[in-house]
Protein backbone atom coordinates (compact mmCIF):
# COMPACT_ATOMS: atom_id res chain seq x y z
CA UNK A 1 0.00 0.00 0.00
CA UNK A 2 2.75 2.38 0.95
CA UNK A 3 4.60 1.71 -2.30
CA UNK A 4 1.42 2.31 -4.28
CA UNK A 5 0.93 5.69 -2.63
CA UNK A 6 4.49 6.77 -3.31
CA UNK A 7 4.12 5.98 -6.99
CA UNK A 8 0.95 8.07 -7.22
CA UNK A 9 2.54 11.12 -5.68
CA UNK A 10 5.39 10.92 -8.19
CA UNK A 11 2.99 11.32 -11.07
CA UNK A 12 3.48 9.80 -14.53
CA UNK A 13 6.82 8.28 -15.44
CA UNK A 14 8.89 10.87 -17.29
CA UNK A 15 12.19 9.96 -18.80
CA UNK A 16 14.66 12.62 -17.88
CA UNK A 17 17.47 12.06 -20.36
CA UNK A 18 19.64 14.81 -18.93
CA UNK A 19 19.47 13.33 -15.44
CA UNK A 20 20.16 9.84 -16.80
CA UNK A 21 23.26 11.05 -18.57
CA UNK A 22 24.45 12.91 -15.47
CA UNK A 23 23.95 9.81 -13.32
CA UNK A 24 25.91 7.76 -15.88
CA UNK A 25 28.78 10.26 -15.74
CA UNK A 26 28.90 10.26 -11.94
CA UNK A 27 28.92 6.49 -11.78
CA UNK A 28 31.59 6.16 -14.44
CA UNK A 29 33.81 8.67 -12.63
CA UNK A 30 33.40 6.86 -9.31
CA UNK A 31 34.17 3.58 -11.06
CA UNK A 32 37.32 5.01 -12.58
CA UNK A 33 38.60 6.23 -9.22
CA UNK A 34 37.85 2.91 -7.54
CA UNK A 35 39.59 0.96 -10.31
CA UNK A 36 42.68 3.15 -10.00
CA UNK A 37 42.85 2.68 -6.22
CA UNK A 38 42.37 -1.07 -6.65
CA UNK A 39 45.23 -1.37 -9.12
CA UNK A 40 47.63 0.54 -6.85
CA UNK A 41 46.50 -1.44 -3.84
CA UNK A 42 46.91 -4.74 -5.68
CA UNK A 43 50.37 -3.74 -6.87
CA UNK A 44 51.43 -2.92 -3.30
CA UNK A 45 49.81 -6.07 -1.93
CA UNK A 46 51.32 -8.47 -4.50
CA UNK A 47 54.83 -7.10 -4.01
CA UNK A 48 54.41 -7.34 -0.22
CA UNK A 49 53.40 -11.02 -0.29
CA UNK A 50 56.14 -11.74 -2.83
CA UNK A 51 54.00 -12.75 -5.82
CA UNK A 52 55.62 -9.90 -7.71
CA UNK A 53 59.35 -9.45 -7.24
CA UNK A 54 59.74 -6.06 -5.63
CA UNK A 55 63.24 -5.78 -7.08
CA UNK A 56 61.83 -5.46 -10.60
CA UNK A 57 58.37 -4.14 -9.82
CA UNK A 58 59.25 -1.91 -6.89
CA UNK A 59 56.02 -0.94 -5.10
CA UNK A 60 53.82 2.12 -4.92
CA UNK A 61 54.95 3.08 -1.42
CA UNK A 62 58.63 2.66 -2.28
CA UNK A 63 58.16 4.70 -5.42
CA UNK A 64 56.57 7.49 -3.44
CA UNK A 65 59.35 7.39 -0.87
CA UNK A 66 62.12 7.29 -3.47
CA UNK A 67 60.38 10.01 -5.40
CA UNK A 68 60.23 12.22 -2.34
CA UNK A 69 63.97 11.73 -1.74
CA UNK A 70 64.61 12.53 -5.40
CA UNK A 71 62.66 15.74 -5.02
CA UNK A 72 64.19 16.89 -1.74
CA UNK A 73 67.74 15.61 -2.06
CA UNK A 74 68.02 14.99 -5.79
CA UNK A 75 67.11 16.97 -8.88
CA UNK A 76 63.79 15.38 -9.87
CA UNK A 77 61.95 18.72 -10.14
CA UNK A 78 64.70 20.32 -12.21
CA UNK A 79 64.76 17.24 -14.45
CA UNK A 80 61.02 17.42 -14.82
CA UNK A 81 61.18 21.09 -15.73
CA UNK A 82 63.93 20.40 -18.25
CA UNK A 83 62.09 17.57 -19.93
CA UNK A 84 58.73 19.32 -20.03
CA UNK A 85 60.36 22.55 -21.24
CA UNK A 86 62.10 20.92 -24.19
CA UNK A 87 59.00 18.89 -25.02
CA UNK A 88 56.66 21.87 -25.01
CA UNK A 89 58.99 24.12 -27.00
CA UNK A 90 59.60 21.39 -29.56
CA UNK A 91 55.89 20.64 -29.72
CA UNK A 92 54.92 24.28 -30.26
CA UNK A 93 57.60 24.94 -32.86
CA UNK A 94 56.96 21.68 -34.69
CA UNK A 95 53.19 21.97 -34.71
CA UNK A 96 53.21 25.62 -35.76
CA UNK A 97 55.80 25.10 -38.49
CA UNK A 98 54.03 21.98 -39.72
CA UNK A 99 50.66 23.71 -39.82
CA UNK A 100 52.13 26.62 -41.76
CA UNK A 101 53.75 24.24 -44.24
CA UNK A 102 50.52 22.28 -44.65
CA UNK A 103 48.42 25.41 -45.12
CA UNK A 104 50.92 26.84 -47.58
CA UNK A 105 50.04 24.00 -49.95
CA UNK A 106 46.77 25.79 -50.57
CA UNK A 107 48.61 28.68 -52.15
CA UNK A 108 49.81 26.84 -55.21
CA UNK A 109 48.63 23.54 -56.60
CA UNK A 110 51.89 23.02 -58.46
CA UNK A 111 54.01 23.59 -55.36
CA UNK A 112 51.76 21.20 -53.41
CA UNK A 113 52.11 18.51 -56.06
CA UNK A 114 55.90 18.85 -56.12
CA UNK A 115 56.22 18.83 -52.33
CA UNK A 116 53.78 16.05 -51.50
CA UNK A 117 55.95 12.98 -52.24
CA UNK A 118 58.78 14.51 -50.20
CA UNK A 119 56.45 15.09 -47.31
CA UNK A 120 55.39 11.47 -47.40
CA UNK A 121 58.99 10.30 -47.71
CA UNK A 122 60.10 12.44 -44.80
CA UNK A 123 57.21 11.10 -42.76
CA UNK A 124 58.49 7.59 -43.40
CA UNK A 125 61.99 8.39 -42.09
CA UNK A 126 62.31 7.15 -38.50
CA UNK A 127 63.25 10.48 -36.97
CA UNK A 128 64.42 8.88 -33.73
CA UNK A 129 67.12 7.07 -35.65
CA UNK A 130 68.55 10.48 -36.49
CA UNK A 131 69.01 11.25 -32.81
CA UNK A 132 72.78 10.51 -32.71
CA UNK A 133 73.35 12.79 -35.68
CA UNK A 134 71.27 15.55 -34.12
CA UNK A 135 73.12 15.32 -30.82
CA UNK A 136 76.40 15.74 -32.66
CA UNK A 137 74.98 18.58 -34.77
CA UNK A 138 73.24 20.50 -32.01
CA UNK A 139 75.22 19.50 -28.96
CA UNK A 140 74.20 17.51 -25.90
CA UNK A 141 72.22 20.39 -24.43
CA UNK A 142 68.74 21.81 -24.83
CA UNK A 143 68.84 22.35 -28.61
CA UNK A 144 69.24 18.76 -29.74
CA UNK A 145 66.22 17.69 -27.64
CA UNK A 146 64.05 20.52 -28.96
CA UNK A 147 65.14 19.60 -32.47
CA UNK A 148 64.11 15.97 -31.97
CA UNK A 149 60.72 16.97 -30.58
CA UNK A 150 60.37 19.37 -33.50
CA UNK A 151 61.16 16.72 -36.10
CA UNK A 152 58.77 14.26 -34.46
CA UNK A 153 55.87 16.71 -34.71
CA UNK A 154 56.45 18.83 -37.79
CA UNK A 155 55.56 16.31 -40.48
CA UNK A 156 52.48 15.05 -38.68
CA UNK A 157 51.22 18.61 -38.36
CA UNK A 158 51.99 19.38 -42.00
CA UNK A 159 50.12 16.31 -43.22
CA UNK A 160 47.14 17.12 -41.01
CA UNK A 161 46.94 20.71 -42.22
CA UNK A 162 47.33 19.55 -45.80
CA UNK A 163 44.43 17.13 -45.40
CA UNK A 164 42.39 20.02 -44.07
CA UNK A 165 43.28 22.13 -47.07
CA UNK A 166 42.43 19.34 -49.49
CA UNK A 167 38.99 18.94 -47.96
CA UNK A 168 37.91 22.52 -48.47
CA UNK A 169 34.89 22.95 -50.70
CA UNK A 170 36.17 24.84 -53.76
CA UNK A 171 32.80 26.54 -54.08
CA UNK A 172 33.46 28.33 -50.79
CA UNK A 173 36.45 30.02 -52.42
CA UNK A 174 34.34 30.84 -55.44
CA UNK A 175 31.65 32.36 -53.25
CA UNK A 176 34.16 34.54 -51.41
CA UNK A 177 35.84 35.68 -54.61
CA UNK A 178 32.44 36.62 -56.02
CA UNK A 179 32.08 38.78 -52.90
CA UNK A 180 35.22 40.63 -53.93
CA UNK A 181 37.70 38.67 -51.81
CA UNK A 182 41.39 38.53 -52.57
CA UNK A 183 43.36 35.36 -52.02
CA UNK A 184 44.50 36.50 -48.59
CA UNK A 185 40.86 36.94 -47.55
CA UNK A 186 40.05 33.45 -48.73
CA UNK A 187 43.05 32.18 -46.81
CA UNK A 188 42.14 33.90 -43.55
CA UNK A 189 38.38 33.45 -43.69
CA UNK A 190 38.05 30.01 -45.21
CA UNK A 191 41.31 28.06 -45.45
CA UNK A 192 42.55 28.55 -41.89
CA UNK A 193 39.22 28.03 -40.10
CA UNK A 194 38.21 25.14 -42.35
CA UNK A 195 41.49 23.34 -41.66
CA UNK A 196 41.42 24.10 -37.96
CA UNK A 197 39.66 20.88 -36.88
CA UNK A 198 42.33 18.85 -38.70
CA UNK A 199 45.17 20.82 -37.13
CA UNK A 200 43.61 20.71 -33.69
CA UNK A 201 42.91 17.00 -34.03
CA UNK A 202 46.61 16.08 -34.03
CA UNK A 203 47.61 18.16 -31.00
CA UNK A 204 47.12 15.21 -28.64
CA UNK A 205 49.15 12.91 -30.86
CA UNK A 206 51.88 15.46 -31.32
CA UNK A 207 52.39 16.20 -27.64
CA UNK A 208 53.17 12.54 -26.94
CA UNK A 209 55.39 12.33 -30.04
CA UNK A 210 57.29 15.38 -28.79
CA UNK A 211 57.76 13.77 -25.39
CA UNK A 212 59.06 10.58 -27.00
CA UNK A 213 61.53 12.62 -29.05
CA UNK A 214 62.80 14.49 -26.03
CA UNK A 215 63.28 11.35 -23.96
CA UNK A 216 65.18 9.53 -26.68
CA UNK A 217 67.36 12.62 -27.02
CA UNK A 218 68.04 12.50 -23.30
CA UNK A 219 68.81 8.78 -23.48
CA UNK A 220 71.41 9.35 -26.15
CA UNK A 221 73.28 12.02 -24.31
CA UNK A 222 72.28 14.61 -21.79
CA UNK A 223 73.21 16.14 -18.50
CA UNK A 224 69.66 16.69 -17.32
CA UNK A 225 66.13 15.46 -17.75
CA UNK A 226 63.99 12.51 -16.74
CA UNK A 227 65.32 10.42 -19.61
CA UNK A 228 68.86 10.83 -18.36
CA UNK A 229 67.71 10.04 -14.81
CA UNK A 230 66.08 6.79 -15.94
CA UNK A 231 69.11 5.78 -17.97
CA UNK A 232 71.43 6.50 -15.03
CA UNK A 233 69.19 4.65 -12.55
CA UNK A 234 69.05 1.65 -14.87
CA UNK A 235 72.83 1.56 -15.20
CA UNK A 236 73.30 1.49 -11.43
CA UNK A 237 70.47 -1.06 -11.14
CA UNK A 238 68.32 1.26 -9.03
CA UNK A 239 64.93 -0.04 -10.18
CA UNK A 240 63.02 2.08 -7.69
CA UNK A 241 64.44 5.20 -9.24
CA UNK A 242 63.61 3.92 -12.75
CA UNK A 243 60.03 3.55 -11.60
CA UNK A 244 60.07 7.05 -10.17
CA UNK A 245 61.14 8.28 -13.61
CA UNK A 246 58.45 6.30 -15.37
CA UNK A 247 55.75 7.51 -13.00
CA UNK A 248 56.94 11.13 -13.33
CA UNK A 249 56.82 10.85 -17.11
CA UNK A 250 53.32 9.42 -16.96
CA UNK A 251 52.16 12.26 -14.76
CA UNK A 252 53.86 14.78 -17.06
CA UNK A 253 52.25 13.17 -20.06
CA UNK A 254 48.79 13.34 -18.49
CA UNK A 255 49.25 16.99 -17.51
CA UNK A 256 50.37 17.91 -21.03
CA UNK A 257 47.48 15.94 -22.49
CA UNK A 258 45.07 17.98 -20.38
CA UNK A 259 46.90 21.07 -21.61
CA UNK A 260 46.18 20.13 -25.22
CA UNK A 261 42.54 19.49 -24.36
CA UNK A 262 42.38 23.03 -22.99
CA UNK A 263 44.16 24.36 -26.09
CA UNK A 264 41.72 22.49 -28.33
CA UNK A 265 38.78 24.10 -26.58
CA UNK A 266 40.32 27.53 -26.96
CA UNK A 267 41.07 27.10 -30.65
CA UNK A 268 37.60 25.76 -31.39
CA UNK A 269 35.87 28.38 -29.24
CA UNK A 270 32.67 29.86 -30.60
CA UNK A 271 32.17 26.97 -32.97
CA UNK A 272 29.31 24.65 -33.22
CA UNK A 273 30.51 21.46 -31.51
CA UNK A 274 28.99 19.47 -34.37
CA UNK A 275 30.80 21.30 -37.13
CA UNK B 1 28.91 55.91 -44.72
CA UNK B 2 27.79 57.21 -48.06
CA UNK B 3 28.21 54.04 -50.04
CA UNK B 4 26.14 52.09 -47.53
CA UNK B 5 23.08 54.12 -48.31
CA UNK B 6 22.59 52.02 -51.42
CA UNK B 7 21.89 49.02 -49.30
CA UNK B 8 18.77 50.37 -47.68
CA UNK B 9 15.52 49.47 -49.35
CA UNK B 10 14.53 51.89 -52.04
CA UNK B 11 10.85 52.55 -51.85
CA UNK B 12 9.43 53.42 -55.21
CA UNK B 13 7.88 56.83 -55.37
CA UNK B 14 9.99 58.24 -52.54
CA UNK B 15 12.09 60.26 -54.92
CA UNK B 16 14.69 57.59 -55.40
CA UNK B 17 17.39 58.42 -57.87
CA UNK B 18 17.32 56.44 -61.04
CA UNK B 19 20.60 54.71 -61.04
CA UNK B 20 21.09 53.17 -64.39
CA UNK B 21 22.96 49.94 -64.26
CA UNK B 22 22.50 48.13 -67.46
CA UNK B 23 24.09 44.75 -67.83
CA UNK B 24 25.12 43.73 -71.30
CA UNK B 25 26.45 40.40 -72.44
CA UNK B 26 27.99 40.84 -75.86
CA UNK B 27 28.58 37.80 -78.01
CA UNK B 28 29.95 35.64 -75.23
CA UNK B 29 31.13 32.14 -76.04
CA UNK B 30 32.97 29.49 -74.12
CA UNK B 31 34.83 26.59 -75.69
CA UNK B 32 36.60 23.76 -73.91
CA UNK B 33 38.89 21.09 -75.17
CA UNK B 34 38.62 17.76 -73.47
CA UNK B 35 40.37 14.60 -74.69
CA UNK B 36 41.13 16.37 -77.94
CA UNK B 37 37.46 17.03 -78.51
CA UNK B 38 36.22 20.56 -78.65
CA UNK B 39 33.16 21.33 -76.59
CA UNK B 40 31.12 24.46 -76.72
CA UNK B 41 29.09 25.22 -73.61
CA UNK B 42 27.99 28.71 -74.55
CA UNK B 43 27.64 30.09 -78.01
CA UNK B 44 27.42 33.76 -78.93
CA UNK B 45 25.13 34.84 -76.16
CA UNK B 46 23.82 38.38 -76.44
CA UNK B 47 21.77 39.83 -73.63
CA UNK B 48 20.81 43.28 -72.60
CA UNK B 49 19.25 43.61 -69.21
CA UNK B 50 17.74 46.86 -68.12
CA UNK B 51 18.15 48.14 -64.61
CA UNK B 52 15.81 46.83 -61.94
CA UNK B 53 14.42 44.02 -64.07
CA UNK B 54 13.85 40.48 -62.94
CA UNK B 55 15.15 38.25 -65.71
CA UNK B 56 15.08 34.48 -65.74
CA UNK B 57 17.13 32.06 -67.76
CA UNK B 58 15.59 28.73 -68.44
CA UNK B 59 16.87 25.77 -70.36
CA UNK B 60 17.70 22.09 -70.18
CA UNK B 61 20.63 20.87 -68.05
CA UNK B 62 23.94 21.55 -69.73
CA UNK B 63 22.70 24.63 -71.55
CA UNK B 64 25.57 26.73 -70.32
CA UNK B 65 23.63 28.69 -67.73
CA UNK B 66 26.27 28.24 -65.07
CA UNK B 67 28.99 29.05 -67.59
CA UNK B 68 27.19 32.26 -68.41
CA UNK B 69 26.98 33.18 -64.73
CA UNK B 70 30.62 32.41 -64.16
CA UNK B 71 31.48 34.69 -67.06
CA UNK B 72 29.24 37.53 -65.90
CA UNK B 73 30.57 37.33 -62.35
CA UNK B 74 34.13 37.40 -63.66
CA UNK B 75 35.05 33.97 -62.29
CA UNK B 76 35.57 32.52 -65.77
CA UNK B 77 37.11 33.94 -68.90
CA UNK B 78 34.97 33.79 -72.02
CA UNK B 79 36.55 32.40 -75.20
CA UNK B 80 35.13 35.42 -76.95
CA UNK B 81 32.87 38.34 -76.17
CA UNK B 82 32.50 40.90 -73.46
CA UNK B 83 30.47 41.70 -70.38
CA UNK B 84 29.55 45.34 -69.92
CA UNK B 85 28.09 46.97 -66.84
CA UNK B 86 26.89 50.51 -67.52
CA UNK B 87 29.02 50.44 -70.63
CA UNK B 88 32.15 49.55 -68.68
CA UNK B 89 33.95 46.38 -69.61
CA UNK B 90 33.94 44.05 -66.60
CA UNK B 91 34.99 40.85 -68.40
CA UNK B 92 37.12 38.70 -66.07
CA UNK B 93 36.73 41.11 -63.17
CA UNK B 94 35.07 39.69 -60.11
CA UNK B 95 33.31 41.72 -57.44
CA UNK B 96 31.03 43.78 -59.70
CA UNK B 97 27.91 41.71 -59.27
CA UNK B 98 26.44 39.72 -56.42
CA UNK B 99 26.46 35.99 -57.15
CA UNK B 100 24.66 33.33 -55.23
CA UNK B 101 25.41 29.75 -56.07
CA UNK B 102 23.02 26.84 -55.88
CA UNK B 103 24.43 25.64 -52.57
CA UNK B 104 23.98 28.06 -49.69
CA UNK B 105 27.74 27.88 -48.95
CA UNK B 106 27.38 29.19 -45.44
CA UNK B 107 30.51 28.75 -43.34
CA UNK B 108 29.63 26.10 -40.75
CA UNK B 109 31.84 27.61 -38.05
CA UNK B 110 30.20 31.02 -38.20
CA UNK B 111 26.83 32.03 -36.85
CA UNK B 112 24.19 33.17 -39.34
CA UNK B 113 24.86 36.79 -38.44
CA UNK B 114 28.60 36.40 -38.96
CA UNK B 115 27.98 34.54 -42.19
CA UNK B 116 25.94 37.29 -43.81
CA UNK B 117 28.43 40.03 -42.95
CA UNK B 118 31.37 38.34 -44.62
CA UNK B 119 31.13 40.48 -47.73
CA UNK B 120 31.28 43.61 -45.58
CA UNK B 121 34.19 42.19 -43.63
CA UNK B 122 36.11 41.69 -46.85
CA UNK B 123 35.41 45.28 -47.77
CA UNK B 124 36.97 46.31 -44.47
CA UNK B 125 33.86 47.32 -42.53
CA UNK B 126 34.53 46.69 -38.80
CA UNK B 127 32.69 43.61 -37.55
CA UNK B 128 30.66 45.52 -35.00
CA UNK B 129 29.33 48.00 -37.56
CA UNK B 130 28.65 45.22 -40.05
CA UNK B 131 26.65 43.31 -37.45
CA UNK B 132 24.63 46.38 -36.59
CA UNK B 133 23.66 46.72 -40.23
CA UNK B 134 22.93 43.06 -40.82
CA UNK B 135 20.82 42.44 -37.75
CA UNK B 136 17.72 44.41 -38.80
CA UNK B 137 17.84 42.80 -42.23
CA UNK B 138 17.92 39.31 -40.80
CA UNK B 139 15.03 40.20 -38.56
CA UNK B 140 12.97 41.80 -41.27
CA UNK B 141 13.46 39.03 -43.80
CA UNK B 142 12.47 36.01 -41.81
CA UNK B 143 15.56 35.02 -39.85
CA UNK B 144 14.57 36.53 -36.53
CA UNK B 145 15.59 34.23 -33.73
CA UNK B 146 18.22 32.46 -35.84
CA UNK B 147 20.83 35.25 -35.84
CA UNK B 148 23.17 33.49 -33.44
CA UNK B 149 22.56 29.94 -34.60
CA UNK B 150 25.00 27.98 -36.71
CA UNK B 151 23.89 27.05 -40.23
CA UNK B 152 23.33 23.36 -39.48
CA UNK B 153 20.54 24.33 -37.08
CA UNK B 154 18.54 25.84 -39.96
CA UNK B 155 16.29 24.32 -42.59
CA UNK B 156 17.21 24.45 -46.27
CA UNK B 157 14.90 27.39 -46.93
CA UNK B 158 16.28 29.37 -44.01
CA UNK B 159 19.83 28.75 -45.16
CA UNK B 160 18.99 30.00 -48.64
CA UNK B 161 17.53 33.13 -47.06
CA UNK B 162 20.77 33.71 -45.21
CA UNK B 163 22.71 33.12 -48.42
CA UNK B 164 20.65 35.68 -50.29
CA UNK B 165 20.87 38.25 -47.50
CA UNK B 166 24.65 37.81 -47.59
CA UNK B 167 24.55 38.58 -51.31
CA UNK B 168 22.28 41.58 -50.77
CA UNK B 169 24.51 43.00 -48.06
CA UNK B 170 27.35 42.87 -50.54
CA UNK B 171 25.35 45.63 -52.11
CA UNK B 172 25.73 45.36 -55.85
CA UNK B 173 23.04 46.50 -58.25
CA UNK B 174 23.05 43.25 -60.19
CA UNK B 175 22.47 39.93 -58.50
CA UNK B 176 22.91 36.52 -60.10
CA UNK B 177 20.94 33.67 -58.59
CA UNK B 178 21.84 30.20 -59.79
CA UNK B 179 18.89 27.92 -59.03
CA UNK B 180 18.67 29.10 -55.44
CA UNK B 181 15.52 27.10 -54.72
CA UNK B 182 16.48 24.01 -56.70
CA UNK B 183 16.98 21.82 -53.66
CA UNK B 184 13.87 22.87 -51.75
CA UNK B 185 10.56 21.05 -51.49
CA UNK B 186 7.56 22.45 -53.35
CA UNK B 187 5.91 24.15 -50.36
CA UNK B 188 9.08 25.86 -49.17
CA UNK B 189 9.81 26.83 -52.75
CA UNK B 190 6.51 28.71 -53.06
CA UNK B 191 7.17 30.51 -49.80
CA UNK B 192 10.65 31.42 -50.91
CA UNK B 193 9.42 32.78 -54.24
CA UNK B 194 7.06 35.21 -52.52
CA UNK B 195 9.81 36.10 -50.10
CA UNK B 196 12.19 36.80 -52.99
CA UNK B 197 9.61 38.99 -54.72
CA UNK B 198 9.19 40.98 -51.51
CA UNK B 199 12.93 41.51 -51.23
CA UNK B 200 13.24 42.40 -54.89
CA UNK B 201 10.44 44.89 -54.49
CA UNK B 202 12.14 46.48 -51.48
CA UNK B 203 15.61 46.66 -52.97
CA UNK B 204 14.93 47.00 -56.68
CA UNK B 205 18.04 45.17 -57.74
CA UNK B 206 18.53 43.80 -61.19
CA UNK B 207 18.11 40.06 -60.79
CA UNK B 208 19.30 37.37 -63.14
CA UNK B 209 17.75 34.09 -62.13
CA UNK B 210 18.55 30.61 -63.40
CA UNK B 211 15.92 27.95 -62.99
CA UNK B 212 14.65 24.68 -64.40
CA UNK B 213 11.15 25.39 -63.25
CA UNK B 214 8.85 27.03 -65.81
CA UNK B 215 6.25 28.11 -63.24
CA UNK B 216 8.93 29.72 -61.16
CA UNK B 217 10.36 31.59 -64.13
CA UNK B 218 6.99 33.00 -65.22
CA UNK B 219 5.83 33.80 -61.71
CA UNK B 220 8.94 35.78 -60.81
CA UNK B 221 10.19 37.40 -63.99
CA UNK B 222 9.75 40.35 -66.30
CA UNK B 223 11.62 38.60 -69.07
CA UNK B 224 12.62 35.03 -69.74
CA UNK B 225 15.54 33.86 -71.87
CA UNK B 226 15.22 30.34 -73.18
CA UNK B 227 18.49 28.52 -73.85
CA UNK B 228 19.09 25.62 -76.20
CA UNK B 229 20.72 22.36 -75.31
CA UNK B 230 24.48 22.10 -75.81
CA UNK B 231 25.90 24.20 -77.30
CA UNK B 232 24.01 26.70 -75.17
CA UNK B 233 22.56 29.41 -77.35
CA UNK B 234 19.77 31.87 -76.72
CA UNK B 235 16.71 30.43 -78.38
CA UNK B 236 14.14 33.02 -77.46
CA UNK B 237 13.45 36.02 -75.30
CA UNK B 238 9.98 36.29 -73.85
CA UNK B 239 8.33 39.27 -72.23
CA UNK B 240 6.17 38.06 -69.39
CA UNK B 241 4.01 41.16 -69.06
CA UNK B 242 1.98 39.92 -66.11
CA UNK B 243 0.93 42.69 -63.74
CA UNK B 244 2.62 43.13 -60.40
CA UNK B 245 2.31 42.65 -57.50
CA UNK B 246 1.84 38.99 -58.21
CA UNK B 247 0.28 36.41 -55.96
CA UNK B 248 -0.98 32.88 -56.12
CA UNK B 249 -3.86 33.95 -58.38
CA UNK B 250 -1.25 35.00 -60.97
CA UNK B 251 -0.57 31.32 -61.54
CA UNK B 252 -4.19 30.81 -62.67
CA UNK B 253 -4.11 33.78 -65.03
CA UNK B 254 -4.85 33.10 -68.70
CA UNK B 255 -1.62 34.80 -69.77
CA UNK B 256 0.35 32.67 -67.30
CA UNK B 257 -1.04 29.45 -68.73
CA UNK B 258 -0.43 30.57 -72.27
CA UNK B 259 3.21 31.39 -71.51
CA UNK B 260 3.58 28.09 -69.76
CA UNK B 261 2.31 26.25 -72.83
CA UNK B 262 4.73 28.12 -75.10
CA UNK B 263 7.70 27.48 -72.84
CA UNK B 264 6.88 23.82 -72.40
CA UNK B 265 6.81 23.39 -76.16
CA UNK B 266 10.11 25.19 -76.60
CA UNK B 267 11.82 23.13 -73.94
CA UNK B 268 10.38 19.94 -75.38
CA UNK B 269 12.20 20.66 -78.62
CA UNK B 270 15.41 20.98 -76.64
CA UNK B 271 15.05 17.72 -74.81
CA UNK B 272 17.56 15.14 -75.89
CA UNK B 273 16.04 12.40 -78.02
CA UNK B 274 15.67 9.33 -75.86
Amino acid sequence: MAGQKEEDSRGPLIEDQGADAARMRRRAFAGQIIAGILIIFLWEFLTRIGWLDSYYWSSPLTIVRTGWTAITKGTLLQDLAYTSGTTIIGFILGTLAGSVIGLSFWWSGLYAKIAEPYLIAFNAVPKLALAPVLVIMFGIGFNSKVMLAFLMTVVVAAIAAHSGVKNIDRDLEKMLISLGAKRRHVFMKVVVPASMPWMVGILKINISLALAGTIVGEFISSRQGIGRMILYAGQVLNMDLVWVGVVSLSVLSIVMYLGTVWLERRLMRGRNPKS
Amino acid sequence: MRNFALCRPNHPGKGRDRRVSELEVVHCSKYYRKNGEQLCTLKEADMRIRSGRFVSIIGPSGCGKSTLFNIISGLARPSGGQVLLDGKNITCESGHVGYMLQKDLLLPWRTILDNVIIGLEIRGVPKKRARERALPMLQKYGLKGFEYDHPDALSGGMRQRAGLIRTLLYDKDVILLDEPFGALDAQTRLQMQSWLLQIWNDFRKTVLFVTHDIDEAIYLSDEIYVFTHRPGRIKARIDVGLPRPRGEETMMDERFLQLKRELLLMLKEEREPV
